[in-house]
């Protein structure tokens, strides 16, 4: 295990204060369960959810389990200790349009200012949206073209209705209710998110996407998503978030799950762009995040893409489980921290099959007075004869109150495998800036351009149109980051 | 131009970097269409008067003026002065990986003129007779920016971006540094295109070899900081025949390489 803690010297002490467009609060009527958590709060959610008795027992058995956890301290980031009695577990918008209700306006507007559009007639062509507000999934898009190929795309609590089967299957297979602190808690409260099955030899023809928002006070949402790739199917998901500006913590726990049999892919990308808090560190979402990827099958292969701008405190570490032979598993984050916002992401590649590979390439752009650290595990099992890794983990550092760190281990247990790990830490140059300054280009569309060629290898692996906006949001997020 | 709006003139500059001065009071003064060459041993001051020209913020300016364009530019960022037609041909240029050469040339094509005013598909056609000229490979458009580049690559990329910008008045900081024949000939024959009624060019230059390839019609000599000697076409002559040790014995032998 390697600790490099460096900092540099430049000089851009300005204010990194920049607007957060996405900040906004909407006034919708809410359903909610009374603040603090219980057996009768988690009854009550299961209930309200109307969900089956296993799952009703299934999430107080997760409650009973993380009751006797601990959260996880070994991250390199520092919050004071969460109230969980003071988080409000469920709030709903009181107007359901999928019982039948019409869409509450105000949420229609919500959706349309963060540039969702969730209304049949304004649906995008390429992309299928679930639009998730606080503990709800408010609408979701193209399902009956999508059903004519047999693919199921719907909320979670519409799954437990409608495929109780299918979830009972595949729920809590690669993330196991009792896996960690957050995850168990997820388990026994989560609200709603997405789930998504392509059928055997299935190609999707349209990404499928949710958009995660978080609204309510005081509220956590706990995202629960399950993707399911049968035999030769093939998927590409993007998930998207954003929550109102608050001089209060908010604590967002997911759990993602992806399971892929023989042959399958499933290319999950996410842009996640949560309030960050204040310059001062007041404020912004706390972002306790558990997903994992389970190649089942020979031949299959899972690739994680995420764009991390915003969140207080990110923790989170999506995963790929390389159990069927040949089996790829691909890791391309970009991680930028700014004010005081704390980052402590990374990946585990856990190699179990023959012929197993996996790619991790991993930036990380600090600025302000954040902390942004790498932390990923390369494990080869000795069953995984001839297993590959090739990790690639850059750090750049804006300004001279940042830190960077990288916490890569790697356990072989078999010679044939072979393993390349690079690392480098950078400040973004003085000379880099001033060369392309002498171009005519000013400080920060410099800055901007040197940052996008920083990321270029793991924005090249977003779909295209996404590609477009990550660019665009972290160009906004370095706006006044230097200068 | 007038008395009172040079084109563009260097007026006793003083420079330090950490805490060295380097810049003595260097005066110098360029006219369009003239070509003057600086000429100076090692740690007299060349690149660093190349840099305090462009604005490179490691050096501090503690006296002096540059005036350009009529106002005195000292004040202004480097894109600033860039957008203002004044162009840095780098000695040592530094790769911005992730970034094609189209990608970077079209942006700095688009402060330099303004968003829009070049059509995408007028400006790689251009680009491409452009390095058709240098004689460098096409690939070289979707390359990364002086990402692996040789010595050799990375001067004529500077020479490409000259002829993108078209800057009135141009530093070339030894771009014929570490050059074998046939490379100073190509990014010759690229700065020679620039020349004309409307152009300005200062050949920094450790080598009295270039000096047959563009011929200036000015030439100085800069040691410890200070422009030594200074002469027309007769000056030029004699440097180009003799080398200018004798000018460095002339100023005694606190003065070395």
């Amino acid at each position: 295990m390697s600790d490099t803690e460096t900092t540099f010297k430049l000089e851009t002490d300005s204010a990194l204060v920049q607007e957060y467009k996405y900040g906004f609060v909407s006034d919708v009527e809410a359903d909610q369960l009374p603040k603090g958590l219980n057996e009768d709060i988690i009854r009550a959610i299961s209930a309200k959810k109307k969900e089956p008795e296993w799952m009703t027992e299934w999430r107080l058995k997760a409650y009973r389990r993380w009751q006797k956890k601990d959260y996880p301290k070994w991250a390199k980031v520092e919050y004071p200790p969460v109230d969980f009695q003071d988080i409000r577990y469920y709030s709903a918008p009181k107007m359901n349009p999928k019982e039948g209700g019409e869409i509450d306006p105000e949420l229609a507007r919500t959706f349309e200012k963060l540039g969702i559009p969730i209304e049949e007639r304004n649906h995008l062509a390429g992309v299928a949206v679930d639009a998730v507000f606080d503990s709800m999934s408010i609408a979701t898009t193209h399902r009956e073209m999508l059903a004519e190929k047999g693919i199921i795309f719907c909320s979670m609590s519409e799954a437990l209705q409608q495929h109780p089967e299918l979830v009972r299957k595949y729920l809590g297979s690669v993330v196991p209710p009792g896996d960690n602190f957050y995850a168990a808690l997820n388990s026994a409260v989560f609200s709603d998110g997405s789930f998504c099955f392509i059928p055997k030899g299935v190609r999707c023809p349209v990404e499928l996407s949710t958009y995660f928002r978080i609204n309510a006070k005081d509220t956590g949402q706990f995202e629960r998503t399950l993707i399911v790739a049968e035999e030769g199917a093939y998927v590409s998901y993007i998930e998207g978030c954003t929550a109102p500006q608050r001089d209060n913590n908010q604590l967002h726990a997911a759990v993602v799950e992806l399971i892929a049999m023989e042959g399958a892919e499933i290319k999950y990308s996410t842009v996640q762009n949560w309030y960050a808090g204040d310059e001062n560190g007041q404020g912004g979402i706390y972002n306790f995040v558990t997903k994992r990827g389970h190649c089942r099958g020979a031949n299959s292969k899972i690739s994680w893409t995420q764009v991390e701008v915003g969140a207080a405190i990110t923790w989170k570490y999506p995963s790929v489980i390389l159990e069927g032979d040949n089996s790829v598993g691909e890791f391309y984050s970009v991680a930028f921290t700014n004010k005081k916002m704390q980052a402590d992401t990374g990946t585990k590649m856990i190699h179990i099959g023959k012929n197993t590979s996996s790619t991790i390439i991993s930036k990380g752009i600090s600025a302000g007075e954040s902390v942004n650290s790498y932390r990923g595990m390369v494990r080869i099992l000795p069953s995984a004869l001839n297993a590959r890794n090739h990790t690639c983990c850059d750090s750049m550092l804006i300004g001279d109150k940042c830190f960077a760190n990288t916490y890569p281990v790697i356990e072989a247990e078999t010679s044939t495998a072979i393993i390349e790990h690079e690392a480098t830490t950078s400040k973004i140059s003085e000379e880099q800036l001033f060369y392309v300054q002498s171009r005519g280009i000013d400080e920060e569309s410099a800055t901007s351009l040197i940052v996008n060629g920083f990321c270029r290898d793991v924005f090249k692996e977003l779909p295209m149109e996404f590609s477009v906006e990550a660019i665009k949001l972290l160009e906004l997020k370095l706006e006044h980051s230097v200068g | 131009m007038s008395e009172k709006t040079p084109f563009f003139e260097i007026r006793n500059l003083h420079a330090k970097t950490e805490d060295k001065p380097i810049l003595k009071g260097v005066n110098l003064t360029i006219l369009p269409g003239e070509t003057h060459a600086l000429m100076g041993p090692n740690g007299s001051g060349k690149s660093t008067l190349s840099n305090v020209i462009m604005g490179h913020p490691a050096y501090e300016v503690t006296d002096g003026e540059v005036i350009f364009q009529g106002q005195n530019i000292l004040e202004l960022d480097p894109d600033a002065r860039a957008r203002l037609g004044l162009f840095l041909a780098f000695q040592y240029p530094v790769a911005i990986p992730g970034i094609s050469v189209a990608k970077f040339l079209k942006s700095a094509a688009d402060a330099r003129f303004g968003q829009g005013t070049i059509k995408p598909s007028q400006f790689i056609k251009q680009l491409r007779e452009d390095m058709k000229f240098l004689e460098m490979n096409e690939a070289f458009i979707n390359r990364f920016l002086n990402d692996g580049f040789s010595g050799g690559e990375k001067k004529r990329m500077e020479i490409l971006q000259m002829l993108t910008l078209k800057p009135a008045l141009a530093v070339m900081d030894e771009t014929d540094s570490g050059l074998d024949i046939d490379a100073l000939r190509i990014v010759s024959k690229g700065v020679n295109r620039m020349v004309g009624p409307n152009f300005g060019l200062l050949v920094i230059t450790h080598y009295e070899r270039i000096l047959r390839y563009i011929a200036p019609s000015h030439l100085h000599v800069l040691i410890d900081g200070q422009i030594a000697m200074s002469g027309g076409p007769d000056l030029v002559k004699e440097v180009e025949k003799n080398g200018y040790d004798w000018i460095r014995e002339k100023f005694g032998k606190e003065v070395l390489v």
